[in-house]
């Protein structure tokens, strides 16, 4: 009996292991093997000849001053995401929580910037930033703000936080979804019983909200971890990774190995290193949350 | 709840046997792609010439009965992976597009992938040969004692050329008072022209450096101008540093334009299109550009009244050479059981008629030199200036990539004033001797 | 602060005053939504005023509705980029794919969360590591994989990859959404004599409609989308999603901006429809009552 309960709960995840072994765990495998070759993606494939050992990741570790750069830079947007990014999302959603008048309206707006294609967003930010015609001097320049015209994305001071806006900009819709999820699985009770016990708003969401809300954070952080540290297209059409090595982040060094260079056992090693780096950085993060909550 | 139950878990199993029985099937049916005799699968990246691709796969199926398939895939780094992984499975369509330096275009005929066309092109006493612009045959040629170690040969069929160089807008010219037909020949009249221009509040020189390949093209442009061919070789096979005096003078070129004024701003992280949106309206006197600028001008503003200049010489010691050559290229492939009849089809497309039928379609100059006719007068020029050109596919040698960029990232930081000239002289210079000695490791074993 | 906080006492007191703050704190909030609300629109509207505009006047003229719109951009649009067949494929592939991840990812999910088993936590962690583990190099390994699975060029090959891509997303979103779920229900249900089958279809999903509309939202905009993977794995037109209409457009030279922004147009329209659709489900989602009744 123990046992037919047994494999009839292996079922529940039988389908979903079985496409992610096909899927997922060969073409891991494969990169695996790829990170210890020296390999140009084209030739034909033979293990023993291209086999180089560890080199491409001591190379990796210890020559590549510009993967560590790009890895500090994608951690500089991260770090803007998670905080600027998603307490606009937060503040946005429980805006939209309360029965607010044209709520509908908002909800729906809210979600264009991450259906918008990456050129119409590229080229309508492009425009904003422009040194020339931008609308972003022109209207410094009308507010007597004439000291701070610059070319925003081509000054190396300013050019990543301008990309780390447009990202946040783009990004902030999705944690808007999933807050605003949360939020209505919240018992409307729970706020009912803290108001007739005399809370105000600030402590209704202190001590309501956030304790409620606390698997959601840890999932829309880790969320935008990983999409942050992973964003390329933006930084491409934008910036292309300049001026110098301003803005380039680990996808775009990866593209640079795999095909600028031909190096694909590199970049297989930069992509193994690099989703370490992603794991270790997630992992702290729920950990940090659990005692959080703990606490 | 029981029959609930009962009618979910059939569900379930229904729609598992469904998946896997389908997945089952598709196995047993033959692939479409694979081999096929009565058509010809020809892949490319251009998907902006679809229309053009079609209508000649049309034409040539009613002349001579066989198919042409046609199929594009856009962007070109997703087709770039995509050729990549079909050559691993040995899956490659009859005839394709590369887009690949020399190395890696080497690397695909040593895996045994790329028919060697020159038997082909040297019939009728090379009748097909003479037709095609030397300079873009070279492109795809690999010389004797090559040191990719490929059998010497041609090894892909230029469907048009290209050259990139200096291109300057006529009105803005006059506006600053100088003589619209006569654009400046030296470096120094080029600065004098910009201080003009500057005086009107007219920009100087666009392109697109954010794709950082353009830096590399114009830096060679003029080491080749500096120091002449065999001098910038030899950096490459490294035996002259980066750090000689002349390589100098080339980076110190750009912080030149950068002291002057001379570049438009953003130019450092700038693509391409928008470099040609800002020239095409008349918002910088000069840009740096390819022949397929044409097209792309005529498109957004027709009225432009432009011209073509090779760059303004900074030196007379050595000429000025630009890159050029084939615009895209068809390979054909070994593995195929079509060879023959792909061919015929290459040799068909570049005949005359097709090469005049895809100049008034595309607006790129043909690689036939004799489908000139009705050429348009800014595109002729071009034509002209293709004795001027060169190109790293032809130059025997090939630099490591990773020097190639720290170069371009490091003309960026001297335009946006982080380097100068000697910083960068060094730091490229180390990385080459880093790469060569690399590469001797590795040779040696 | 303080402020505030005693002005809230004499709230209580007064109902007036009451109403005073509210209509003050919402058209503070009003400003803050419209003012986030005006950037997210504006782009939209620039692409909708670009395609009505041309080749030539697309950059110079900086209206953003034309005096003279090009209504007939949407017809060549549609019929250039060979919508027709390729809107009939995104559709398939967006249904398909959206309805395999939420089977096959609530079924994993709910079992993550409510049964036992060995190994639960290892395969967890599985699916969590391969979320965050990008594959850069992936694309040849798959490709030789689907080549010897005979997958290539299949709308299945590419229907299943497409699947696995949402998967440990999915997972994750709905097991943080089950873990919150009050057992109570499913206990009543469990003494009712249901299965776990039965629970999990007739409990478990009903009370995630939330998270499951969140995971359709997201899904179906990721497919409908995606044409990098589309490319490798198809090689006949006939099978291509929608992106690859658009691409015509945006060649290696030449960009057709106002074709362009009229396909973007028309090809953002059935993801917002889509949208719209579901958002009422992550609103209307659990009431009090559901939950502790």
């Amino acid at each position: 009996m123990r046992t037919k309960a047994t494999i009839e709960n292996y079922l529940f995840v039988l389908p979903a292991v079985l496409i992610f072994s096909i899927f997922y765990i060969y073409p891991f495998y494969k990169v695996f093997t790829l990170s210890l070759c020296q390999w140009d993606g084209i030739a034909n494939f033979n293990f023993a000849e291209n086999f180089v050992g560890l080199r491409n990741f001591k190379e990796l570790l210890f020559q590549d001053r510009v993967w560590w750069q790009s890895i500090t830079q994608a951690g500089y947007i991260t770090l803007i995401a998670l905080t600027f990014q998603n307490a606009v999302a937060l503040a946005l959603a429980m805006a939209c929580d309360r029965d607010i008048k044209g709520g509908n309206i908002y909800r729906v707006i809210f979600y264009l910037p991450p259906v918008l294609s990456e050129v119409v967003v590229g080229l309508v930010w492009r425009w904003i930033y422009d040194g020339n015609y931008g609308l972003l001097n022109h209207w410094l320049y009308n507010l007597g703000l004439g000291h701070l015209v610059r070319d925003w994305l081509s000054d190396p001071k300013t050019a990543i936080t301008c990309v780390a806006t447009i990202h946040c900009w783009k990004g902030f819709g999705w944690g808007f979804i999933i807050f605003l999820a949360g939020l209505q699985t919240i018992p409307r009770q729970l706020y009912e019983a803290a108001r007739v016990d005399g809370a105000n708003s600030w402590q209704m969401f202190k001590s309501v909200t956030i304790p409620l809300m606390i698997p959601v954070f840890i999932l829309v952080s880790i969320l935008t971890i990983l999409g942050t540290m992973q964003v390329f297209v933006l930084i491409l059409s934008m910036t292309g990774g300049g001026p110098g090595y301003h803005t380039e982040v680990p996808v775009t060094r990866i593209l640079a190995s795999m095909i600028g260079s031909s190096r694909f056992g590199y970049a297989c090693s930069q992509g193994i290193i690099f989703g370490v780096i992603l794991l270790a950085v997630s992992f702290i993060q729920i950990r940090l949350s659990r005692r959080m909550n703990k606490a | 709840m029981n029959y609930l139950y009962r009618k979910i878990c059939l569900f379930f199993i229904l729609s598992s046997f469904i998946v896997f029985l389908s997945v089952f099937l598709t196995s047993c049916t033959p692939q479409e792609n694979a081999a096929n005799t009565e058509k010809v699968t020809a892949w490319h990246w251009m998907s902006d010439r679809e229309d053009a691709f079609q209508e000649l796969a049309r034409q040539y199926e009613a002349q001579t009965g066989i198919k042409i398939n046609f199929e594009l895939y856009a962007p070109s780094d997703a087709y770039t992976q995509k050729i990549r992984a079909a050559a691993q499975t040995k899956t490659l369509p009859d005839i394709f597009g590369l887009l690949a330096e020399k190395r890696d275009f080497a690397s695909f005929i040593n895996a045994g992938h790329i028919y060697n066309l020159t038997e082909d092109m040297d019939r009728d006493d090379g009748a097909w040969k003479d037709k095609l612009f030397k300079k873009a045959l070279v492109v795809n040629e690999f010389r004797e004692k090559n040191s990719f170690g490929v059998e010497a040969g041609i090894y892909g069929i230029p469907i048009d050329v290209m050259n990139i160089q200096m291109l300057y807008n006529k009105d803005l010219l006059a506006s600053a008072g100088w003589d619209p037909e006569a654009p400046p020949q030296t470096w120094d009249e080029f600065l004098r022209l910009n201080r003009l221009l500057k005086e009107k509040g007219i920009q100087g020189l666009v392109s697109g450096w954010g794709e950082i390949w353009m830096i590399y093209c114009m830096a060679t442009n003029y080491a080749f101008n500096i120091m002449g061919e065999e001098k910038v070789l030899d950096t490459i096979r490294g035996k002259v540093p980066y750090t000689d005096p002349g390589w100098i003078k080339v980076f110190d070129l750009f912080r030149q334009m950068r002291d002057e004024g001379v570049l438009a701003t953003g130019i450092v992280t700038m693509v391409n299109k928008t470099a040609e949106q800002l020239f095409a309206n008349n918002r910088a006197a000069f840009a740096f550009n390819g022949s397929w600028c044409v097209n792309v001008y005529s498109g957004m503003n027709p009225d432009l009244n432009y011209g073509v200049m090779l760059p303004p010489m900074v030196s007379n010691s050595h000429p000025m050479m630009i890159w050029g050559g084939a615009g895209s290229s068809f390979m054909v492939n070994k593995r195929s059981i079509n060879i023959a009849k792909a061919v015929d089809f290459l040799k068909w497309l570049t005949d005359d008629e097709q090469q005049l039928f895809l100049l008034r379609e595309t607006k790129n100059p043909p690689s036939n030199r004799y489908a000139l006719e009705g050429i348009e007068d800014v595109l002729s020029q071009f034509v002209d200036d293709m004795d001027s050109t060169t190109h790293p596919n032809v130059w025997g040698v090939e630099e490591f990539p990773v020097v190639i960029e720290t170069l371009n990232k490091g003309i960026q930081y001297i335009i946006i004033g982080e380097k100068t000239p000697e910083d960068l002289a060094q730091e490229v210079q180390k990385i080459k001797v880093r790469e060569l000695k690399r590469w001797h490791e590795r040779w040696s074993k | 602060m303080k402020s505030k906080r005693s002005m809230r006492k004499d709230v209580m007191r007064e109902g007036a005053k009451y109403k005073i703050e509210r209509f003050a704190k919402d058209t503070l909030t009003h400003i803050f939504l419209i003012a986030v609300a005006v950037t997210c629109i504006f782009p939209l509207l620039w692409m909708v005023g670009s395609s009505l505009k041309t080749q030539q006047t697309v950059f110079s003229d900086m209206s953003i509705i034309p005096r003279n719109p090009v209504w007939s951009n949407f017809y060549h649009a549609w019929i250039q980029g060979g919508f027709g067949m390729y809107f009939f494929n995104s559709v398939l592939y967006t249904v398909t794919v959206v309805i395999g991840i939420v089977l096959v990812s609530s079924l994993a999910a709910y079992a993550f969360s409510r049964l036992q088993f060995p190994g639960k936590n290892i395969i967890f962690y599985m699916f969590l590591a391969a979320m965050m583990i990008p594959l850069p190099g992936s694309f040849v390994p798959l490709y030789v994989l689907m080549t010897k699975l005979h997958l290539v060029n299949t709308r299945i090959g590419y229907i299943l990859c497409m699947i696995n891509v949402g998967l440990s997303f999915s997972i994750y979103l709905l097991k943080t959404f089950f873990d919150k779920m009050p057992p109570a229900l499913e206990d009543a249900a469990r003494i009712d004599g249901c299965s776990k089958l039965g629970i999990w279809w007739n409990v478990a999903l009903p009370l995630a409609r939330p998270a499951i509309a969140v995971i359709i939202i997201f899904n179906s905009l990721n497919v409908w989308n995606e044409y990098i993977l589309a490319t490798l794995i198809f090689s006949s037109k006939s099978l291509m999603p929608l992106q690859r209409g658009l691409m015509i457009f945006q060649g290696t030279y030449i960009t057709q901006y106002p074709l362009l922004m009229a396909g973007m147009t028309i090809t953002v329209l059935p993801i917002i429809l889509v949208y719209l659709f579901m958002q009422k489900h992550i609103i209307k989602g659990i009431t009090a009552g559901a939950i502790v009744g």
